[in-house]
């Protein structure tokens, strides 16, 4: 599968803060890649940097091929959908639309063609005559997108498009953009500090954190088999529980004992036990991999139930049925899925494999 | 490390227990007489001389020298005013000139200006700030203080005494200024517009000119009139530079209207009156942005 | 710790909106009770009113056995905790928590053992002599609470406290703050917009719109029955299927053949709209199910703990909990049956439950 762009080697300093350090991504073509990470994790400036709008202070882009390093935003054939739409306050939803066909000097019965088709792909035809400042943020973002989608570029670029909608309409349009992308077959970047929208939307994610890339997977990859503990941590809402242990014949905290399902580590290394909420269950069937605890809270949401647990000085969640019915303060015992347990390495976080 | 703690007046508001203070709003009190008649006071000592110089500009001859003075009961005449266009006129080139100097010198710094501002507002330039200062310095020290260097520079340069050579100077002493205001206000719009406009296919200019221009023509405006207040009111290099009456402006004509042995103060007063119209008009029309103007650089976005 | 009486609350602005318009609310001593609802909802209106930041226009509220009317919001002896903490920021977090306790005169002992006890349940003691701007939003917001609690009031009114917190920290302060709330016993009024919040947190939630009462139920009575179409829409996420359906023989029976459990006291023929939960369908491949609809997957959100499908039916839009394991891919055809006992239904023009 060829690449549609190559980051090698990013690196980027604005001042003395280190926005990119030494960043690699390979972004398949036809794919919708997500960048996820937390607020200035890098993920907007790695964005500009594949635009052209920034300049790396070290490394290259390659788009389908060829050196880009060099090229100007407007030689490298992107279309950008920018956080705050950006759209060109004193031209009309049209002419927004019109402008990138504008700037490559299309005839104007082309232009008019291309800017119907986009209208109506995106129902914003009543748009069309409007001025930015008569519509509202859903209405603005679609325009803009109209902007993007009225060319046939090489790579979509999208930052954070959806932040600043309501929650409504942010799910309306994650629907739509990942309909737009398969029907388009088109390469698609999209820049997201939003865990559960990247999930959703994404074929792969690229988590981000402090400039340098976590790891690179498929949702399911990310999320099943996190590779250190800030990814598992990131990803997955409720956050995953960790719990301080020693790695001997058995994993054993404070509070609580567990036997070792085949992880690899040798002696009393320090460690962090890390497992998901629906990996734990109220119901306990094996009495040997299990949890004591007190309730500490307890959140019916309607289709399940949180069940805050202290056990020893930590504290963590566990998914129960909606139903579930317990008291704080009460004792609890909770079994563990042995099979979908991660460790991590204490010191350099990152996960530890079984044997 | 959040930062959001929001000013007190909320915590204020005696719910916590703070204070016993009720949260009512205040009415806005309104004046005692007291603070009325001080403020009429001040008020007609302001304007008093600027009343008396109109009056003084349609009065006859006669009854400007009149004794007792007459403040209400005069016959008005525009014989002054007439005065002013005539042909023979000692002050009509003079109102030419600095019509001529003063729009030069704004396009010059305008066109100059804009630019350089757009040019530090969008890229990272070493020494940025130090840079600006340094630009803004210009404006610390009165006009007078350099009156003399140039005056020595003009004299070798055959400048003195031509509307070319007061241009050039107005245009410097304009150009900080342009730079700094234009600077503000394109901070003030985002970069994005730009950027979009390059991935569009512009190039850097293209959407410079296409996107952020049409949005800059307020700020212009407001800044290009402070540039024309400038330079229509200078008078100290224009009295140095020039002692040619055909080239003088017209600060320096008025000025040459009195001294002699007798003073046609109706000619003066009218012609004043004359020289400050532009200006009144032009300040009314940028009265929003003056504020701005004022505070430029002292609150940060 | 007291309950809290809204009686007939009315309050129109100056400019003629009616943000509240006759609420009548019964909030237990001890109880954790959640006002929710959109913007513009009068939630806020209703909260400020109780604490006395607005006046009523008509009704009255109580507290404890006195009505509040004319009293000033320092004379209620209520504390309030902002979206935006609002600290003193050139004081330490014990001067800040001692604040309302020193204003009030109390003894110096007292002052100390409150503001240590509050530190103690929410775990501020390493923080006490530092500055609200070396802390982060959790712990700021937990000195805001902190200095709410040290006056021992009768109730603490919030107006959205963790709206402002990123969302891993915002799950955190949740589970503490029921706890606290629990532990204490304290009568606490929480507004939010947010419905998960509401439903994790509150004993009893008020359902808010345009200034009415929707719907009054603790959680899953409202989860499980919203009363009206406005409430099933807001609760829930994914949100509640409305499927609209014909009453057939014994079920309800939506476009394209979709038979739904009927609940009892509805008549045949009747045209309602039945609310299902997205866990409450299921999907397959099978061909052969008289009871299942068909419908092509539109989207497939994978979410590690559970997958989300959107299917195009017959009947409409529908979502779908299944679990992580579910392979149907996009544009697959498939069937969608309903699972488990009657939905709350709706008379399509009141918008208001039926049945049962």
């Amino acid at each position: 599968m060829t690449s549609a762009v190559v980051a090698s080697g990013i690196s980027k300093a604005f001042g003395d803060v280190t926005a990119l350090d030494d960043l690699d991504l390979d972004i398949p073509e036809g794919a919708f890649f997500v960048l996820l990470g937390p607020s200035g994790a890098g993920k907007t400036t790695t964005l500009r940097v594949i635009a052209g709008l920034e300049k790396p202070d070290s490394g290259t882009v390659h788009l389908t091929g060829i050196d880009a390093t060099g090229a100007s935003p407007a030689e490298r054939d992107l279309a950008m959908v920018f956080q705050s739409y950006a759209l060109y306050p004193k031209q009309t939803a049209a002419a927004n639309i019109a402008s990138p066909l504008r700037a490559r000097k299309l005839p104007k019965a082309e232009i008019d063609a291309q800017v119907q088709r986009v209208a109506e792909l995106l129902h914003i035809e009543k748009l069309m005559e409007r001025k930015p400042s008569q519509m509202s943020g859903g209405e603005m973002q679609r325009v803009a997108l109209g902007r993007a989608l009225v060319r046939n570029p090489r790579a979509f670029l999208m930052d954070e498009p959806l932040t600043n909608l309501d929650l409504k309409l942010r799910v309306e349009m994650r629907t739509e953009l990942t309909r737009i992308h398969r029907s388009l077959g088109r390469t698609f970047l999209y820049v997201t500090n939003d865990q559960v929208e990247a999930m959703s939307m994404a074929d792969y994610v690229a988590v981000l954190r402090a400039g340098r890339v976590q790891q690179v997977g498929s949702p399911t990859e990310i999320y099943d088999r996190p590779a250190n503990r800030w990814v598992a941590t990131f990803v997955g809402s409720p956050r995953m529980n960790l719990l301080p242990c020693t790695v001997n014949g058995r994993l054993d905290g404070t509070g609580w004992s567990l036997p070792n399902p085949g992880f690899g580590l040798e002696g009393d290394r320090p460690a962090l036990l890390g497992v998901r909420s629906e990996d734990l269950s109220l119901d306990v069937r094996d009495e040997s991999a299990a949890l004591d605890g007190t309730v500490y809270a307890v959140e019916p949401l309607g289709d399940r139930t949180l069940v805050d647990v202290e056990i020893g000085d930590r504290r963590i969640v566990i998914k129960a049925p909606p139903t579930a019915s317990l008291e704080i303060g009460q004792h609890v015992r909770a079994s563990v899925d042995l099979d979908r347990i991660h460790l991590f390495d204490a010191d350099t976080e990152s996960a530890i494999a079984r044997r | 490390m959040a930062t959001h703690i929001q000013p007190s007046g909320i915590a204020a508001e005696g719910i916590a227990g703070e204070t016993a203070r009720p949260p009512v709003r205040r009415r806005r009190r309104i004046g005692s007489a007291f603070e009325i008649a001080l403020l009429a006071l001040l008020a007609v000592v302001m304007l008093f001389p600027v009343l008396w110089m109109l009056e003084t500009a349609i009065k006859d001859t006669r009854d400007i020298y009149a004794v007792p003075a007459k403040v209400f009961n005069f016959g008005p005449t525009l014989e002054h005013l007439k005065d002013v266009f005539s042909p023979d006129s000692p002050v009509f080139s003079g109102f030419q000139n600095s019509v001529i100097v003063a729009t030069a010198s704004t396009i010059i710094a305008t066109v100059l200006g804009v630019p350089a501002a757009w040019a530090y507002s969008r890229f990272p330039i070493p020494a940025k700030k130090d840079q600006l200062f340094f630009i803004l310095s210009t404006r610390f020290m009165p006009p007078v203080v350099v009156v003399i260097p140039v005056f020595l520079m003009f004299r070798d340069l055959a400048l003195l005494d031509t509307l070319q050579g007061l241009i050039l100077v107005y245009a410097a002493f304009n150009l900080p200024f342009t730079i700094w205001m234009m600077k503000g206000f394109i901070d003030e719009l985002p970069a994005e517009y730009e950027e979009a406009a390059m991935l569009d296919g512009y190039s850097r200019f293209e959407a410079f000119w296409r996107v952020t221009m049409p949005l800059l023509i307020p700020g212009i405006a407001a800044t290009a009139v402070f540039a024309l207040i400038f330079s229509w009111n200078e008078f100290v290099f224009s009295i140095f530079l020039i002692t040619d009456p055909e080239s003088r402006t017209a600060p320096a004509a008025i000025a040459g209207l009195i001294g002699g042995t007798t003073i046609n103060w109706g000619l003066v007063a009218a012609s004043a009156m004359v020289f400050a119209l532009p200006v009144l008009l032009f300040a009314f029309l940028v009265r929003k942005h003056l504020v701005a103007g004022v505070t430029l650089g002292a609150v940060r976005r | 710790m007291a309950e809290v009486l809204v009686k007939r609350l009315r309050k129109e602005f100056p400019d003629g909106t009616v943000a509240v318009e006759e609420l009548n609310l019964e909030i237990a001593d001890g109880e954790l009770f959640v006002l929710l609802g959109p913007s513009g909802c009068g939630k806020t209106t209703t909260l400020r009113c109780i604490a006395g930041l607005e006046e009523e226009t008509s009704g009255h509220i109580v507290i404890g056995d006195e009505v509040m009317s004319g009293l000033r919001p320092s004379q209620r002896d209520i504390a309030m905790v902002f979206q935006f903490y609002a600290l003193y920021p050139h004081m330490t977090v014990r001067d800040n928590m001692a604040f309302p306790l020193r204003a009030a005169k109390r003894p110096a002992s007292e002052v100390a053992e409150r503001v240590d006890e509050a530190a103690r349940m929410l775990r501020l003691e390493q923080f006490l002599d530092r500055r609200p701007s070396r802390l982060s939003g959790g712990e700021q917001q937990r000195v805001a609470l902190g200095r709410a609690m040290v006056r021992h009031p009768k109730a603490f009114l919030m107006d959205e406290p963790l709206t402002n917190l990123d969302a891993e920290l915002r799950a955190d302060m949740r589970a503490e703050l029921k706890h606290v709330q629990q532990r204490l016993s304290s009568t606490m009024i929480y507004v939010t917009h947010d419905q998960t919040e509401a439903m994790a947190l509150g004993r009893r939630i008020a359902i808010m719109n345009n200034g009415r009462l929707e719907q009054l139920g603790a959680p899953m009575e409202v989860y499980a029955r919203p009363a009206t179409l406005f409430a099933a829409r807001f609760i829930g996420s994914p949100p509640m299927n409305l499927i609209e359906a014909e009453v057939t023989n014994g079920h309800l029976t939506a476009a394209g053949g979709l038979k739904i459990a009927a609940p009892d006291g509805i008549k045949r023929g009747d045209r309602v709209i039945a609310g299902v939960r997205p866990e409450r369908f299921t999907v397959s491949d099978s061909t052969s199910d008289p009871d299942a609809a068909r419908g092509r997957v539109v989207s497939r959100e994978a979410l590690g703990d559970e997958t989300i499908y959107v299917l195009e039916t017959e009947a409409g839009l529908l979502n779908v909990r299944m679990p992580p394991t579910a392979r149907f891919g996009e544009d697959q055809v498939v069937s969608v049956r309903h699972e488990g006992a009657a939905p709350p239904v709706y008379d399509p023009q009141s918008e208001r439950l039926v049945g049962r």
